[in-house]
């Protein structure tokens, strides 16, 4: 995990529960407002661009913003599942651009290449998301650290393995998913690919999430001493959602490559846009809270404020800064409420002799 | 007092400490880079490879300096690479070239990274931003800023200031000595100023700070801002190598290097734990590698990938040497302890007594109550 | 011993969310005096304590030191005043020195730096002053055993200048030959005039020290009394005898298949914590384990849980033998868990009723968990639940007990043949309590075997057909239920109650006759060979 970010241990018990008790109701669901709260916003600015651009939503247009806000959403699905178990995964954005070098260099413009390489990279995605979460629950490394390292050695492993720039090409058939979709729909003109895979997997997310693995997953993330004593086995549930993450960000892979081609930069970044979605979400770090919905809302939210900053014709190399201050004021925000989570003192125990056996190394 | 002393089990001598199994570690890494070098035909200590070490220390030992302060109040700074990028800049343009300017430069960069880093501090500390958030946040807010206004070098360094990044006495570059200047003064600050302690005690357990009265904002802004300095003064440094300032060079990937060196020389990711002269250590184990890797020619992507393993594997090792033993009753034979009688206790009892639970209780409640 | 009064409270009240925990406490404390604060578990010690040394303010009452009254709303304030309190969990920083932490927070500066070689010396007086060279100032606190560290604390203590040293079961991490070191250090500080209130359960150490022994019991000061004016039993009656306070709910008629069958035994239990553990339980019984702090009670419950597991000895449940070594495989076995420590270790507290109700099931029959959790609804009206937002509602709004509700709710799920309850009542209202109690009742009745671990003696004699009681880490003495509290106390305590001579050295006769070094119990029928058990008494 991070570093506390609490600094100031406030030392009060749980204090801001039991005094707010007194409204239960009211304040349960500015809680769980975390999906409304977004899916507020991201209204607000599909309003603003409407004013700007009013055939915005004429079926083309609406379509490519689908288009291109979908790796997003399959990223933050993904990221979604490793904070909300209360890790972090910033390998997504290397890993993203390794699959896409990986995918140039071996199909390399052959189209019998194409179904072989993209089994193989999901191979690949699989193999990393094991090696985050193995070695974060395992070994007990935080999760910040690994994934880092992770994200050092796929960065230059890839590039070693290909001589600095990427090279080869990718097929026409790889292409599709990110590029094309189902033509003559009616109203909406062509059905891109990216939206029907975007939706299903969301959908997916949000029936994996109602299983018991994910209330597992949420439980853990919430409270992992609890968890481990009601038998869950945090590290293998906490492995699965790096895996997750890792098979999200090869799927996204796929649509990026599809979609913008092959270049050295391709994934930079990702990892940081991916964690401001989630978080503009209402999704918590440290886990335990948050619905994928609010996630997927808050990835539509990213991308359509990059949408209208196009509009209003602000440079594109704002984005970055607006993105900063998005998700500072999105954490000061969560962390108003968070008080109502457990105070750092009862979650951090060394000592406590349940710690080395049933939880893991975090706080 | 002619009163016998009172017989205590003396624990034997600690182990060597962690710094001193860093230095360790760097002296066997010198000693087997100098071989495998030899072993080529070359030798890693010519004036020009010793002088290209050096170089590349300084860089990186300003900002693992500054990290290593921060990591040490618990918090993290990753907008370091960044706030170097912006001071190169800050730099170049209020320096302008005039040498009459360079104390002016000098100033407002350091003056620019110093307030950055008091915004770290005050949102990690008064938000109560995860500080990973709240730093990402800031680098990403400057990254915009710079890549909207700056698109190529920036201004200009006067010679006399580049002279920073290039004289050098014998084979130790300028730069070095004022980073290890540096570094004696943050060592000097931890070991001899009450801030200093704090931060210890902020990092290592901050209830038992705030229970022996001390404010824990303090000693964590302070580091953010002292951090943030010396991200300034690394950009100081890289605006007089290149002689002008140059916007991208956040892209070095600088601020998980830095990370890397602190947790390499064995400061505690999570704080209060570790010190600066392990940091100097780990920046010149980074620094021997890279040379060695150039002297070797080895791929510069290798690189990477060799340091993502390194840092992985080294927290990995410190994780296990952070626990603890819980003190054993019995022994796995079975039979108990010597010393009969009723008094032989375990450790500290999971569930200390806490009068009728205070349930959620109001008062502050932190003393052995919820334990 | 001077007469003149350094510390007067009066009426000390204090509450927590409108349970009252002090009730108009009175305590004088005099230069030099050892005061013991002794009582049960819940009377109200830590909480004194906690007031005097500005942790938690009173809600009514006086605190007078030198006859100035005094409000203390900080830990520091009270230090600075010369009041200061080592509590059973050490505030140290374990990678900090002796004296780095002897002085934290108030270093010793010299011309604005701070003069790390003055405060070694001036701890090193202080350690000096004690008798205790063997610390050196420089050690970090981490290499230092408990003992120590616990010297450290006294020695930060002292170095406050203090006049009222307060200590919360000090000895309770301590072997014997530490207690021996902890009693000359405290000899040393009252011949400086220093005022020690001492709270601890253990006669022996209270007989040996105090001049004045305050008992507090329910929150109330039943008496202050000088030591030697009082004996041990009276003492400890005067701990436990108690208006009746709470009626436990008769047991019910046994119905079910396994009414009367060992459900679960244990023969020789034992790993680093532990040795020589064996019992037995029948279905339709209660077994009460008993014991003080620390005797190894909550370690019994973990090591059958799997949590850090018997490494000697075998456990049998149903007459099949386990071993789990996972919390997953001992719920698989049938034997489940109730922890002390909802918040942390019982509820996933950002999370639903009905999602904490569901999670055993989901991690444990991931499968089977939507088929089992249809019963979940039926289990939480039968467990009295009331949580004004339905099963939808966030467990952290609700009350202590209504928590206790689910927590129990999860396990019943499960379909439990052996629960173990570890504090099921802490910190829970009466009417909750009654409720709990009565679903151990209904359970037992059903055929469950259950363990109820509890340091509150008359809900443990209430409540058990019959009673282990735990002293370090070992059997003490088993119990038929409806034992008096003295008895309970003395085999807890290992005072002289009554002719107390075998009961004095427990140690000596239990590790002469555990040679066995693997305790290889023999059979079954047996029990375990472990000879500081007592023979059972099958009900």
């Amino acid at each position: 995990m991070t570093p506390n970010p609490t600094q100031d241990v406030r030392g009060t018990g749980d204090s801001g529960g039991s005094r707010r008790s007194g409204a239960p109701t009211a304040l349960a669901a500015l809680g769980r407002g975390g999906t409304a709260t977004v899916a507020l916003l991201l209204a607000l600015i599909f309003v603003v661009i409407a004013t700007q651009n009013p055939s915005f939503f004429e079926g083309p247009p609406l379509m490519s913003f689908a288009k291109k806000a979908a790796p997003l959403v399959i990223l933050a699905i993904g990221q979604y599942l490793v904070i909300v178990s209360g890790e972090f995964d910033l390998s997504v954005g290397s890993l993203v651009g390794a699959q896409v070098v990986i995918a140039a260099r071996l199909i390399d413009g052959q189209e019998a290449m194409t179904l072989p390489v993209i089994g193989l990279m999901m191979v690949f995605g699989l193999v990393v998301g094991l090696v985050n979460g193995l070695v974060t629950t395992l070994l007990r490394v935080p999760s910040i650290i690994t994934t880092l390292g992770t994200m050092l050695i796929l960065f230059g492993a890839v590039r070693y393995w290909t001589g600095g720039a990427p090279t080869g090409a990718l097929s026409e058939s790889f292409r599709v998913p990110g590029r094309h979709g189902i033509e003559g729909v009616p109203f909406l003109g062509e059905l891109p690919w990216a939206l029907v895979i975007a939706l299903v997997l969301a959908v997916g997310a949000v029936f994996l999430m109602r299983s018991p693995f994910g209330r597992s997953l949420v439980a853990t993330g919430d409270n992992d001493v609890a968890a481990a004593f009601s038998g869950v086995r945090v590290w293998r549930v906490r492995t699965m959602a790096f895996v997750g993450s890792s098979l999200m960000a090869t799927v996204a892979a796929i649509l990026i490559g599809g979609y913008a081609g092959v270049t050295a930069q391709v994934g930079d970044g990702l990892e940081f846009t991916a964690i401001t979605a989630v978080v503009l979400g209402g999704v918590v770090l440290g886990g335990g809270r948050g619905t994928v919905v609010a996630a997927v809302l808050g990835a539509l939210t990213v991308e359509a404020l990059f949408t209208l900053f196009n509009q209003l014709y602000l440079p594109s190399t704002i984005q970055p800064s607006v993105q900063g201050l998005i998700i500072i004021a999105a954490v000061a925000y969560a962390a108003r409420r968070g008080d109502l989570r457990l105070p750092e003192r009862l979650r951090r125990r060394p000592a406590h002799p349940t710690e080395r056996s049933l939880g893991t190394s975090r706080r | 007092m002619t009163r016998p002393p009172i017989p205590l089990t003396r624990n034997p001598r600690p182990r060597l400490d962690t710094t001193g199994l860093v230095y360790l570690a760097l002296v066997l890494l010198l000693a087997l880079s100098a071989a495998l070098v030899a072993a080529r035909g070359g030798n890693l200590f010519t004036t020009a490879n010793t002088v290209d070490l050096f170089t590349r220390s300084s860089l990186l030992g300003f900002l693992a300096i500054g990290q290593t302060l921060v990591i040490l109040c618990r918090s993290l700074d990753l907008s370091v690479g960044y706030v170097a990028a912006l001071s190169t800049v800050v730099a170049a343009t209020t320096m302008a070239g005039d040498p009459s300017r360079v104390l002016l430069g000098v100033g407002a960069t350091l003056g620019v990274a110093g307030l950055i880093g008091l915004a770290n501090g005050l949102v990690v500390t008064r938000l109560r931003v995860n500080p990973f958030i709240a730093t990402l946040g800031m680098g990403l807010v400057i990254k915009g800023y710079l890549d909207t206004n700056f698109q190529g070098p920036a201004g200009s360094i006067p010679a006399a200031f580049q002279a920073f990044g290039y004289t050098r006495i014998g084979v130790l570059p300028v730069s070095t000595l004022v980073m290890l200047g540096v570094a004696l003064a943050a060592v000097l600050f931890l070991r001899r100023t009450r801030t200093g302690y704090h931060m210890y005690a902020v990092g290592g357990d901050a209830e038992v700070a705030r229970l022996s009265g001390i404010r824990s904002g303090v000693p964590t802004v302070t580091a953010h801002v002292l951090c943030s300095v010396t991200a300034g003064v690394a950009g100081l440094l890289l605006a007089a190598r290149f002689g002008t300032g140059s916007a991208t060079v956040y892209s070095g990937g600088y601020e998980l290097e830095a990370i890397a060196a602190v947790v390499l020389g064995g400061t505690y990711l999570l704080g209060g734990r570790g010190g600066v002269a392990g940091t100097v250590a780990g920046v010149l184990i980074l620094a021997t590698l890279d040379t060695v890797f150039n002297v070797l020619a080895v791929d510069p992507f290798v690189k990477d990938v060799l340091r993502g393993v390194i840092v992985i594997a080294a927290v990995a090792v410190y994780a296990r040497r952070g626990h603890p033993a819980r003190r054993v009753r019995f022994p796995s034979g079975g039979t108990a302890p010597p010393g009969p009688g009723p008094g032989s206790r375990p450790g500290p009892d999971p569930s200390p007594e806490s009068d009728p639970d205070p349930e959620t209780g109001p008062a502050p409640q932190p003393l052995g109550g919820l334990r | 011993m001077t007469t003149e009064l350094l510390l007067r409270m009066s009426g000390v009240s204090k509450s927590f969310l409108g349970v009252r925990v002090l009730h108009g406490v009175d305590l004088e404390l005099h230069p030099g005096e050892l005061h013991a604060l002794v009582g049960e578990n819940g009377a109200g010690k830590s909480t004194l304590m906690k007031v005097l040394a500005g942790v938690h303010r009173a809600d009514g009452g006086t605190i007078e030191l030198e006859g100035r009254p005094v409000s203390f709303e900080h830990p520091v304030q009270a230090q600075r005043a010369g009041v200061t309190t080592v509590f059973q969990e050490f505030n140290l920083l374990p990678e900090r020195t002796v004296a780095e932490n002897v002085f934290l927070g108030r270093e010793i500066r010299r011309r604005g730096l701070v003069d790390g070689r003055a405060m070694e010396r001036a701890t090193a007086e202080l350690l000096a002053e004690l008798g205790l060279e063997g610390i050196a100032p420089r050690s970090r606190v981490r290499s230092l055993s408990v003992a120590e560290q616990q010297i450290v604390e006294i020695v930060k203590a002292l170095s406050h200048d203090a006049r009222i040293i307060s200590m919360d079961e000090p000895t309770a991490a301590l072997a014997d030959h530490e207690v021996e070191v902890l009693y000359r250090i405290i000899g040393r500080l009252r011949e400086r005039g220093v005022a020690v209130l001492y709270v601890s359960h253990r006669m022996k150490e209270i007989f040996d020290l105090a001049d004045t022994i305050t008992v507090l019991k329910d929150g109330y000061r039943v008496d202050t009394v000088p030591a030697d004016g009082v004996s041990p039993s009276e003492l400890v009656r005067k701990m436990v005898g108690r208006p009746v306070s709470a009626v436990f709910p008769e047991r019910l008629e046994p119905h079910g298949a396994h009414v009367g069958r060992v459900r679960l035994s244990v023969a020789g239990g034992g790993n680093t914590q532990l040795d020589g553990i064996g019992f037995e339980v029948r279905g339709g019984e209660i077994l009460g384990l008993g014991g003080l702090q620390g005797s190894g009670r909550t370690e019994v419950a973990h090591a059958l849980f799997g949590v850090e597991r018997f490494t000697r000895g075998e456990v049998s449940v149903d007459g099949r033998r386990v071993d789990p070594r996972s919390p997953r495989q001992a719920v698989r076995s049938g034997l489940v868990l109730v922890t002390e420590d909802r918040k942390t270790q019982g509820l996933a507290l950002n999370q639903s009723v009905a999602a904490n109700g569901r999670l055993v099931l989901d991690a444990v029959w991931p499968l089977g968990s939507a088929r089992r959790a249809r019963r979940l609804p039926g289990i939480l009206s039968s467990v009295e639940l009331v949580a004004r937002g339905g099963h939808g509602q966030e467990v952290r709004y609700l009350s202590g007990g209504n928590q206790q509700k689910v927590v129990l709710a999860k396990w019943l799920a499960t379909e439990p043949g052996v629960m173990v309850l570890d504090e099921p009542t802490r910190g829970i209202d009466v009417g909750a309590k009654q409720a709990v109690y009565r679903l151990m009742r209904e359970l037992a009745a059903a055929g469950v075997a259950i363990v109820l671990i509890s340091s509150e003696l008359p809900e443990l004699i209430g409540m058990s057909d019959r009673l282990v009681v735990l002293r370090d880490g070992r059997v003490a003495g088993e119990l038929p239920g409806g034992s008096g509290e003295e008895a309970v106390m003395a085999a807890a305590t290992g005072s002289p109650h009554g002719d107390g001579s075998a009961a004095h050295d427990p140690r000596a006769s239990a590790s002469a006759g555990d040679a066995s070094p693997d305790g290889p119990s023999s059979s079954e029928e047996n029990g375990g060979g472990s000879p500081a058990r007592h023979e059972e008494a099958a009900p």
